[in-house]
């Protein structure tokens, strides 16, 4: 088990590297950085002064060796766009307000995606599990995007229940968090019902129903505790959905958290709040990835030995 | 495997000994159907198909609602935008980049990713290690983000939203591939053929890559889908196609700012997105079903 995990993260040290590598090359793709600093009719004493401050004079190896160093203790340097910050400050500064809008959509898909997907199971063939089928189906083919200008045009414009964008309360929190959270609900609810299927066949069911266990015990406590398993899994590939779609959300609903800040950044062409927000969404994302698979090679004993 | 085609499905008998086997799907003709005149015809001859010019619009048609509300016109079926361009006409438009950009970006990530996929299955060892670690790297990769960063990088281009979709989406095809790289490599006929002196190339050409082309049909046909839904976003994001070309995703993100005043701007190439890629997703699971039940959780 040590073993694995020591392999896991590793692996995950790895994957940070790699991503560490592109966005670095990236930045110095898009041409000479002194040409984005400094203004036009700057003379060419000063560009070479700014170019040894800034330690662009260097070879490109040195000059990814220094980035490193400092993007290990988290120093990504300042923003060009927004004078005074940190780069990394400001990722910061606006991560609390994803993190609470990727917990509500969490939440509420696994408030619906679970009793959906498990009576879907149990009533299977029945129209509930027709109409589960098709839900999940269109959660998969809705543009995330598109479904929250929709939801705005409906529940603010029309019925004038929400408010239409921003952050504050909880009114402005519901209509972002049901569009980032709706493919979730499409997804947690087909591997809940697969997983569900899978288990009321199996043998120690029907011992429970031998048993004389109530139909309601026998479904939400036996069958789902074994059938929780599968969606669980999920949750490292959830991660990493909710923070694409955190870019995409955030910019529909004007909510000001990383994945509105990380569209300002690249149309400012900010490079040092993107790579920021690049190596903390992969941080994030390779964390969760494997807490989800230390919880599951715990969970299940073949993984571990393998 | 792929040969193992099932030409009949087992009769379904009610009981659980069924269960196992996926019923019958009935074959998808509304998903093709719906594929053909929103994709591919549209793709294909929007010059022939729009009734307007998809770019320039007319001052005096501005704003016009779908014919069916109070102020439409018949001129302008769905409509039209701020410009008074016409809404039907731009989505006829949007067909083609939607349909260009998934089909050549299925095309090179299907490519890239078979050929690493053959080459980690069928010599395995530490090339096998190093092409799988590239794979679960590029899994876990913010996709969207990734893209605004090559995008703002390179600069947005018909060229830069392939690169970029294939970049991100060869991995599927290698780990799929590869694995079945790795049982087919162990059967009869590929040891017959190595001791009949074929050159490993040729065997991975000849005699694996046959062997895989149902999962490849399988695993592109719902790829497509997650193409589109990416390049809409991108666009959306000002990060795809640049304007005045018409998308799907750049006409959303129009449509966002006028939603309190025109709702059919955004409403009508979303749909259009929508049933694209549920067409797709269900053409993608019947053939699954078709062509390879083994491949239910691609």
């Amino acid at each position: 088990m040590q073993r694995y995990i020591v392999i896991r993260l590793l692996q995950s040290l790895l994957a940070l590297w790699v991503m560490s590598l592109i966005v670095f090359a990236l930045a110095r793709v898009t041409g000479d950085p002194i040409d984005a600093l400094l203004p036009i009719e700057a003379t060419l004493e000063e560009r070479e002064t700014i170019r040894r401050n800034w330690g662009l004079d260097k070879p490109l190896h040195t000059q990814y060796l220094v980035f490193l160093g400092k993007a290990v203790r988290g120093d990504f340097g300042n923003s060009w766009k927004w004078q005074g910050h940190t780069a990394m400050g400001l990722v910061l500064d606006r991560l609390p307000a994803t993190l609470e809008l990727a917990g509500v959509a969490i939440l509420i898909s696994i408030v619906l995606a679970l009793p959906i997907g498990v009576l879907s199971a149990v009533k299977r063939d029945t129209l509930f599990d027709s109409v589960g089928k098709i839900l999940a189906l269109l959660g998969q083919s809705l543009p995330a995007f598109w479904l929250g200008i929709i939801l705005m045009w409906v529940f603010a414009v029309i019925l004038g229940w929400l408010p239409t964008s921003g952050r504050g309360g909880i009114a402005r929190l519901i209509l972002p968090a049901v569009s980032l959270g709706w493919f979730q609900v499409a997804v947690i609810t087909r591997l809940v019902r697969s997983a569900m299927l899978d288990v009321l066949d199996s043998e120690f069911v029907k011992l429970t129903r031998i048993k004389g266990l109530s139909e309601w015990k026998v479904i939400w406590k036996h069958c789902l505790r074994n059938a929780a398993i599968v969606p669980l899994t999920y949750f490292a590939i959830n991660a990493g959905v909710l923070m694409t779609g955190s870019v995409v959300i955030e910019n529909v609903f004007v909510w000001p958290g990383t994945g509105r800040l990380a569209l300002e950044a690249v149309q400012a062409r900010d490079f040092q709040v993107v790579q920021a927000i690049v190596i903390i969404f992969a941080a994030v994302f390779l964390f969760a990835n494997l807490i989800v698979d230390i919880l599951y090679a715990y969970l299940d004993p073949r993984i571990r030995y393998q | 495997m792929a040969q193992a085609i099932p030409e009949t499905v087992p009769t379904s008998t009610p009981g659980e000994t069924v269960r196992a086997v996926a019923p019958a799907r009935r074959f998808p003709g509304i998903p093709l159907f719906i594929l053909l005149f929103l994709l591919v015809l549209p793709g294909l001859f929007a010059p022939y198909l729009a009734p307007h010019n998809p770019i320039r619009g007319s001052l005096r048609a501005r704003l016009k609602p779908p014919v069916w509300v109070q102020g439409g016109t018949i001129t302008h079926p769905l409509g039209t935008d701020k410009v008074g361009r016409d809404i039907l006409s731009r989505i006829i438009y949007g067909a083609r980049i939607s349909l260009a950009v998934s089909v050549v970006a299925i095309l090179v990530s299907g490519a890239i990713g078979t050929a690493l996929g053959l080459v980690a299955g069928y010599f395995g060892g530490r090339l096998d290690a190093l092409i799988m670690r590239l794979v679960d790297i590029s899994l876990g990769l913010p996709v969207i983000l990734l893209a605004l960063v090559f995008v703002a990088a390179i600069g947005a281009s018909f060229g830069t939203v392939v690169m970029v979709t294939a970049i991100l989406l060869w991995a599927r095809y290698a780990r799929q591939v590869r694995g079945e790289t790795l049982s087919i490599r162990e059967r009869d006929f590929i040891a017959r053929a190595r001791v009949a002196g074929a050159s490993h190339f040729r065997i991975m050409l000849r005699y694996i890559f046959p062997n895989v082309v149902n999962t490849l049909t399988v695993l592109a046909t719902l790829q497509i889908g997650a193409v589109i839904l990416l390049e809409s976003a991108l666009s959306f994001l000002g990060a795809g196609i640049p304007r005045p070309t018409p998308t799907w995703g750049s006409m959303i993100a129009d449509g966002r700012d006028l939603i309190v005043v025109a709702w059919w701007i955004a409403m009508f190439p979303g749909l259009a997105i929508m049933l694209t890629v549920l067409s797709l997703n269900l053409l993608g699971d019947w053939l699954r079903d078709y062509l390879d039940p083994k491949l239910r959780n691609v």
